[in-house]
């Protein structure tokens, strides 16, 4: 079954390109392996802390969760998703740059926004009044 | 004019500036990449609502009431699991190996219909407990976001039964090679979200 030679016949003309594409997307054995493990101890650990409730600090617990999953992601983007500055020119990367820039907008003004409104506009619950009284 | 001044010095290597920058026959994987970054801003979209509904619960169940934890570990793992197989399976295509590609493929995609089995049981067990999108803003958000990448998971599957019945017919072709780099983007990046999914709506979420 296996083919000695990297061009089969089904496999076309070879181009420049088709090679460093390839070898960009399919990652290696190790690739994948190395991934998965980092992916398995960055899941298990924040699922340890709040499960165990292994930190009273709730916001403490929050900020180590994100955390986690800011690495985590980073993780699967290079081990899983093979970007890399060469992929496709860095274009790929270029897209991706652009994306977190805007998704960190999104959600970081969301959040800005809507906490301010909440506390100026609505002050449904006693905790808000107390807290944000005058700001 | 750059050859020349490399030839009168013979100590250093010969290397020409004019590079032939590898570029792809076809930009249907940078389209596809643009596409899952467009994909992005839904998710963004949807995890701003989570971040400003998500504590308000009009009186209803909280996050603490109604979130699963050791069935949303098991869940976490069938996705990074299944993702991984993918990952074999596209280690087997580069290796022309078409079985042992079939056989990782039907595994990630039986994984990822436990997933989605797993998760239309908890949407059902929770809106027969009268924890529907409809009870609190919460709510919404929480069905709204989750529901999307659930959404994501069964096109990702059925378009993973369509093309392991395309390479059964025609075999690895070049266009069913290129199909299979974009289904396996998109299965690694909807396991990426999935990340964002558990650590900020489910585990942040009972804590705030």
């Amino acid at each position: 079954m296996n083919h000695p030679s990297p061009s089969a016949p089904e496999h076309g003309t070879p181009h420049p390109g088709d090679h460093d594409a390839g070898h960009s997307h399919h990652g290696s054995l190790r690739g994948y392996l190395t991934g998965f493990v980092l992916a398995a101890i960055l899941t298990i650990i924040p699922f340890w802390l709040v499960m165990g409730h292994a930190i009273s600090s709730s916001l403490a617990t929050i900020l180590i969760v994100l955390g986690l999953a800011v690495v985590q992601i980073v993780v699967h983007v290079v081990y899983f998703l093979h970007l890399d500055t060469r992929s496709e020119s860095g274009w790929n990367m270029l897209a991706f740059i652009f994306t977190i820039v805007l998704v960190v907008i999104v959600l970081g003004a969301s959040v800005w926004v809507m906490y301010n409104e909440n506390a100026n506009m609505m002050p449904m619950s006693p905790q808000y009044t107390n807290h944000r009284q005058g700001s | 004019m750059n050859t020349i001044a490399v030839d009168t010095v013979h100590s250093a290597p010969r290397e020409f500036l004019c590079r032939e920058e590898a570029h792809p026959q076809t930009g249907t994987l940078l389209g596809f990449w643009l596409y899952l970054m467009s994909d992005c801003f839904i998710f963004a979209a949807l995890f701003a609502c989570n971040a400003v509904l998500g504590t308000s619960y009009a009186g209803g169940p909280t996050a603490r009431d109604v979130f699963d934890l050791p069935g949303l570990a098991v869940n976490t793992a069938l996705l990074l699991v299944s993702s991984v197989t993918f990952g074999f399976a596209m280690l087997e295509m580069a290796r022309q190996r078409k079985r042992a590609m079939l056989g990782w493929l039907a595994i990630s995609g039986l994984l990822a219909v436990c997933f989605v089995g797993l998760e239309i049981h908890e949407f059902v067990t929770m809106i027969a407990d009268g924890a529907g999108p409809g009870r609190s803003a919460f709510l919404s958000s929480f069905f709204t976001l989750v529901g999307t990448h659930g959404l994501h998971v069964t096109v990702g599957i059925v378009w993973l039964v369509v093309l392991m019945l395309q390479l059964g017919k025609y075999g690895l072709t070049e266009a069913n090679r290129r199909r299979l780099l974009c289904l396996s983007m998109f299965w690694h990046f909807l396991d990426l979200v999935w990340v964002g999914v558990f650590s900020y709506v489910y585990l942040v979420g009972v804590l705030r």
